[in-house]
C-alpha cells in the first residue's frame, strides 16, 4: 500500500472491462493501490462522492482527488508516473496513433455490446460489425505494433495502452464466446490478433486481472437472461 | 525543411473547427482542402481509410484523425501557447470533459433538436442536467480555463454556436441568462473572440442545413 504521501484507491467491479484497463495498468507500473469492490446495484457514497457526474466505476482516487473515465485514467497515470514503464509512447506522432486505436479497440467492445444486446435470431449483422472491426485493428496495428508479423516482442516489460485496451476488451473472448454461443476471435480470420491476445493472457500479471472463465460466463449469461442490455 | 501542414475539414464540421482555431491560436500555416462527404476525396479515403470522417490533419505526409486525438497532437507538436493545462489533474479534468461535451452532452442536445413535440419535455430534462453540470464548470472563470481561450473552449466551441442555431429554428431559450449564468457569459465571449470569430460557418446557411435536417428526422419520426 502507499504511504500517506502517494494513497491511490481503485473503485471497481470485477467484470467491468473498463476496470480491468485501469488495474493493469497500475500493476504494468507498478503502482501500489488499494481496490475497492462495487456493488453497482448499491453504490458506495465515496463513489457518488467521486464521480458525481456519471456514478460509475472505475474512479482513480489519488491522494483523494478522483480521476474518471478509463482512457483519462490511463493517460493520468502515465503523466504523474512518468520514469518507469509508459503506456504511451514519447513521440507526438506516435502518441496520436496509439491514441487512435486505443479509441478504436473501445469501438471493437461497443459493437460486442450490441452483439449481446441482439436477440439470437438477429445475431448476424451486429456479429459482422464485430469481426469487420476485428480486420480494421489487426490490419490497422500490423504495420506499426507488429513489424516481424507476429508478437515475439510481447513481455511484461513492454506492455502498452493497446496491450491493457486489448486485454480488458479480448482477454475473456473464450468466456464471451461460450456465454453467447458466438465465434467472435478466430485465428484463421485474425491471425495476429489472436496469436496477440494469448501471448498476452499468458503473462502471469495478466492472468491476475482478467476474470476467471466460469465466473465471467456465470455474470454473462445471468445479466442477457435478466434482460440487461449494455 | 519547410513544414506542410493540410487540414481536411467541411465547411459546417464543429469538429473540424476546432482545429481550425487551434492552428490559428498557435499561428500554425496551413492548407485546407474543403470535402464533400457526399463525394469523398480518395485522398481523404487514403488519410482516413477507417472512419472517412473530417477533420484529418495531415502533417508532412502523415494523417492524424479525430479532432480530440489532433488537438493533443497540435499541442504536443508546437508546444508555445498551449492548448492544454500543463498539471497532469487539470488535464485529467480537461479530458474528462471534453468526453462528456462529446458524449452526453451533444447527445442530449441533439436528442431535443429532432424531437417530435410531444416528445420535447421530456428530453429537455436530459439536456439542461448536462447544461447545469457544464454552467458548474464554469463558475468563477472566463474560459474554461480561466483568463484564455484553451483545449476545452475549443471542445465546445460547437456547442456556443449549434445553441442559437437550436433556439432560432425550434423557438425556444434552452441557455437563458438567469439559469446559466455563466454559461451564457461564456458563449458571448467565445463567439467574439478575435481569433475565433472570423471562423464561424455562414449562419444563413448552417440554419438551412439544420433545418432541413431536423424536417428529415421529424418525418421519419412520424408514424405513417
Amino acid at each position: 500500500m502507499g504511504s500517506g504521501e502517494n494513497k491511490v484507491v481503485l473503485h471497481g467491479m470485477w467484470a467491468s472491462p473498463y476496470v480491468k484497463r485501469v488495474e493493469l495498468a497500475l500493476k504494468i507500473k507498478g503502482i501500489p493501490f488499494e481496490y475497492v469492490e462495487e456493488n453497482l446495484r448499491n453504490k458506495s457514497p465515496q463513489l457518488l462522492k467521486y464521480n458525481p457526474v456519471q456514478k460509475k466505476v472505475p474512479v482513480l482516487v489519488h491522494n483523494g482527488k478522483p480521476v474518471c473515465e478509463s482512457l483519462v485514467i490511463l493517460e493520468y497515470l502515465d503523466e504523474v508516473w512518468s520514469t518507469g514503464p509508459q503506456l504511451l509512447p514519447k513521440e507526438p506522432y506516435q502518441r496520436a496513433n496509439f491514441r487512435f486505436w486505443a479509441a478504436y479497440i473501445q469501438q471493437l467492445l461497443e459493437s460486442i455490446f450490441k452483439l449481446f444486446n441482439a436477440d439470437k435470431e438477429a445475431h448476424e449483422k451486429p456479429l459482422q460489425e464485430v469481426h469487420e472491426k476485428l480486420r480494421n485493428l489487426e490490419d490497422g496495428v500490423k504495420e506499426f505494433y507488429f513489424p516481424e508479423g507476429s508478437p515475439n516482442h510481447i513481455s511484461a516489460e513492454n506492455l502498452g495502452i493497446l496491450d491493457v485496451m486489448l486485454v480488458s476488451v479480448l482477454g475473456p473472448f473464450r468466456a464471451k464466446e461460450e456465454a453467447f454461443s458466438v465465434k467472435i476471435l478466430d485465428p484463421g480470420k485474425n491471425p495476429l490478433i489472436f496469436s496477440w491476445i494469448q501471448a498476452l493472457i499468458e503473462l502471469p500479471l495478466v492472468k491476475e486481472v482478467v476474470p476467471p472463465h466460469d465466473k465471467m460466463v456465470g455474470v454473462l449469461q445471468f445479466l442477457k437472461q435478466s434482460g440487461f442490455k449494455f | 525543411m519547410a513544414e506542410e501542414v493540410k487540414l481536411f475539414r467541411t465547411w459546417s464540421s464543429g469538429y473540424a473547427l476546432r482545429i481550425v482555431w487551434a492552428l490559428k491560436l498557435k499561428g500554425i500555416e496551413y492548407e485546407t482542402i474543403f470535402e464533400d462527404l457526399t463525394n469523398k476525396s480518395p485522398s481523404l479515403l487514403q488519410y482516413n481509410p477507417i472512419h472517412g470522417k473530417v477533420p484529418v490533419l495531415v502533417h508532412d505526409g502523415k494523417p492524424v484523425c479525430e479532432s480530440l486525438v489532433i488537438l493533443e497532437y497540435v499541442d504536443e507538436t508546437w508546444k508555445h501557447n498551449p492548448l492544454l493545462p500543463q498539471d497532469p489533474y487539470e488535464k485529467s479534468m480537461a479530458r474528462f470533459w471534453a468526453n462528456f461535451g462529446d458524449d452526453k452532452l451533444m447527445k442530449s442536445i441533439w436528442q431535443l433538436f429532432i424531437a417530435r413535440e410531444k416528445d420535447q419535455d421530456v428530453a429537455a430534462v436530459e439536456a439542461l442536467e448536462n447544461l447545469k453540470l457544464v454552467e458548474e464548470q464554469l463558475k468563477g472563470k472566463k474560459f474554461f480555463h480561466g483568463e484564455t481561450i484553451g483545449y476545452l473552449d475549443l471542445a465546445f466551441g460547437w456547442f456556443a454556436d449549434f445553441v442559437s442555431i437550436l433556439e432560432e429554428i425550434m423557438s425556444l431559450k434552452l441557455v437563458d441568462g438567469e439559469r446559466f449564468p455563466h454559461l451564457s457569459s461564456w458563449i458571448q465571449h467565445f463567439m467574439d473572440a478575435p481569433v475565433i470569430r472570423d471562423c464561424w460557418p455562414p449562419r444563413d446557411k448552417m440554419i438551412i442545413k439544420y433545418q432541413v435536417m431536423r424536417e428529415k428526422y421529424l418525418a421519419a419520426a412520424t408514424p405513417k
